[in-house]
């Protein structure tokens, strides 16, 4: 039996199990926002084109507007200042192989939960490792803080005051550490930004995004369900729409897991 | 004084509005177009000075064809009044008993006059105004020498006005200066409930205390980008809706130079044009409906415009007040009064570089409420609103230099 053969034995079987990390894409999911004086990602919108009536009498679609970086999305190394001279930086340049990895999944639930503000840290990730083992290359390293359970309720998940916005991330040494001794693929948070909502302040600003595409990683942001990921063995499977020098996309990014 | 209605019996059938009179002749329509900035204008002959009523092509004294629309003071005589019981007009048939009367102007003529509750019975001294009727043409009406505190609540009155009070205003964004003070200014003359949407609810916006604490304003999500939200909130409320203030607006780009790409200008015309056009859309059809339901000329919809749109200027503010005419039109057979408001710049945020003087959102909503009250159609609040608006009736051409 080929390998395929066995994975599509596996799946039917339900050996292997297919989870969702994707958030609806709906009018009410928020949005980035930037200072309003900025240019602003559209939130994602729909609008009836026909529904089997005058307008096209047995059928019903939609039109839909959204941004690059709308709903659960990825960020390609050129949506950052530091990425946008690397090969292959766009959503429709990378090897479609690199959509693919396995996980770690790191919880920080605990932490996100006592401080909205919390930085993950390279000692917090070393201690992981000594639980779960190192990370392998090229990993999707995914974030989970149990942010997504917040996302019924737009201000809780935004969690603005007059300060800014409140939500956990990686701090610059964290983000450096898994690039340049992990070689990691790419990083994956539960809540809008792979960077810290107040990573403004850090140094760089914006570490996650400057360092991970200036490497040529990319970025995953609102997923979801990460809380039914094991902490390794995961796969997941990550492939953005093929937009001509698209700097992410709005995708349905999808986690396999052996059942026990 | 004006007492809150009674609940509609919900067995019985909702009513179906009716117009007055509307046919008037296209020289009479300058007593609307008068009447719809809340003035009263009669022609007056140029060469002899003969006031005219009613309105006509020659001077009924020296036959010149030279008359100029000039404004009234209109104080004057009631003569004598009387009491309509019987009307064969659909529309008065709904409204009997209705007191006319014959007033006798200072200036010279004699018109017939709607007569306000107040007026005693002739010889009596009064005040005639312009109002505009529920089928957007102009009447006039013949009001008490003074001002009363309830005078607006006058039975005949209010089927020539919107006062909000006990109505339901829906008031489209709560998050500006001016959606704050008109929520204010409305609670104050007495609306009975105030629906207040703020889009994007996850930023805490200043002034979200002060608009809890209204007691009648209620405050919902509503942003008039996303046509679900505004279908939505429209089978939910719409047909409870009695006035809609949509002050909703986004201006970022000023022109065409002054920002690279079309984003800032779509998100202007997605807020500015589609927005009113969701609403209107969603809204629209509960409130055509509504025209004879509850209180006297129940229904009205305010668009708060810009004094550029004079000029056509900026392409957004052209595009809504384009759109808002439509409206107009569309709503005025199901009687439902559409007031466009012009303002000169705001004070607020966005023109925080433009110099003094500029327009006191306190001002602008106490304007709108007024305007409702006096059943004005077009709005030039403040000064600069009101001299621009001179200089386009002297010369369209010179205020389109001037605004560019």
């Amino acid at each position: 039996m080929s390998i395929l053969d066995k994975f599509i034995r596996d799946l039917t079987a339900g050996r292997i199990r297919v989870i969702d990390l994707t958030q609806t894409l709906s009018p009410e999911f928020p949005q980035i926002s930037l200072p309003p004086e900025m240019g602003q990602a559209w939130p994602f919108r729909i609008e009836e084109v026909s529904r089997y009536d005058e307008r096209g009498p047995a059928w019903y679609w939609n039109n839909f507007s959204c941004g690059e970086h709308t709903g659960t999305h990825f960020d390609a190394p050129v949506h950052w200042v530091s990425g946008k001279d690397l090969p292959q930086n766009a959503t429709d340049s990378i090897a479609p192989q690199r959509f693919i990895g396995p996980a770690c999944v790191l919880d920080c639930s605990r932490e996100a939960a006592a401080d909205a503000d919390f930085l993950l840290t390279v000692k917090w990730i070393k201690g992981w490792e000594k639980k779960h083992g190192r990370i392998p290359p090229l990993a999707w390293v995914l974030m989970r803080t149990d942010w997504s359970k917040r996302s019924a309720d737009p201000l809780e998940y935004q969690n603005y005051d007059e300060t800014g916005q409140h939500t956990p991330g990686p701090d610059t040494d964290a983000v450096n550490f898994l690039v340049g001794e992990r070689d990691l693929l790419g990083f994956g948070t539960e809540s809008i930004g792979t960077d810290a909502g107040q990573a403004y302040h850090l140094r760089p600003p914006y570490p996650c995004h400057y360092y991970l595409h200036g490497a040529g990683r990319y970025g995953l942001q609102c997923l979801t369900n990460l809380d039914q990921l094991p902490p390794t063995g995961a796969v997941v499977v990550a492939a953005p729409l093929k937009i001509r020098n698209g700097s992410g996309s709005p995708l349905r990014v999808l986690a396999l897991t052996e059942s026990k | 004084m004006l007492e809150k209605p009674k609940r509609k019996n919900p067995v019985l059938r909702t009513r179906l509005p009716t117009l007055p009179p509307a046919a008037r002749s296209r020289v009479a329509l300058g007593l609307t177009a008068a009447a719809a900035l809340g003035r009263f204008e009669l022609q007056q002959c140029r060469d002899c000075a003969m006031v005219q009523y009613p309105p006509r092509e020659a001077c009924q004294q020296c036959l010149s064809v030279h008359l100029p629309w000039r404004p009234q003071p209109g104080e004057g005589e009631l003569l004598s009044s009387t009491v309509l019981h019987h009307s064969n007009d659909l529309f008065f048939r709904e409204r009997l008993p209705w007191r006319l009367g014959l007033v006798h102007l200072d200036s010279g003529p004699t018109v017939v006059a709607h007569l306000h509750g107040g007026v005693p019975p002739a010889p009596a001294r009064v005040r005639v105004a312009a109002r505009l009727d529920r089928a957007g043409q102009a009447v006039l009406v013949a009001l008490p020498e003074k001002e009363t505190s309830s005078m607006a609540d006058d039975r005949q009155l209010r089927e020539f006005t919107c006062d909000p009070r006990l109505r339901k205003v829906l008031v489209t964004d709560g998050k500006t200066a001016t959606g704050q003070a008109l929520v204010q200014a409305l609670a104050a003359a007495g609306a009975e409930l105030i629906w207040v949407g703020y889009a994007e609810p996850w930023k805490k916006f200043p002034g979200f205390d002060e608009l809890n604490r209204v007691s009648q304003a209620t405050l919902l999500p509503l942003d008039v980008t996303d046509s679900k939200n505004v279908r939505e909130l429209a089978a939910e409320i719409g047909g409870k809706v009695d006035i809609v203030v949509n002050n909703a607006e986004h201006h970022r780009a000023f022109g065409i130079s002054n920002r690279s790409g079309v984003e800032a200008a779509r998100a202007e015309m997605d807020v500015n044009y589609f927005g009113l056009l969701r609403l209107a859309q969603e809204f629209g059809p509960a409130m055509r409906l509504r025209g004879a339901d509850g209180l006297a000329n129940a229904v009205a919809w305010v668009n708060v415009l810009s004094i550029y749109a004079l000029a056509n200027f900026p392409p957004h503010g052209t595009a809504a007040h384009s759109l808002a005419q439509c409206l107009r039109a569309e709503m005025r057979p199901a009687g439902v009064r559409v007031v466009n408001v012009f303002p000169g710049p705001i004070d607020d945020e966005w023109n925080q570089l433009v110099p003094p003087p500029k327009l006191a959102a306190v001002a602008l909503a106490n304007a709108i409420v007024g305007a409702l009250r006096d059943g004005i159609e077009d709005v030039y609040p403040g000064d600069v609103a009101q001299e621009w608006l001179a200089r386009w009736r002297d010369n369209p051409k010179a205020l389109e230099r001037e605004l560019s």
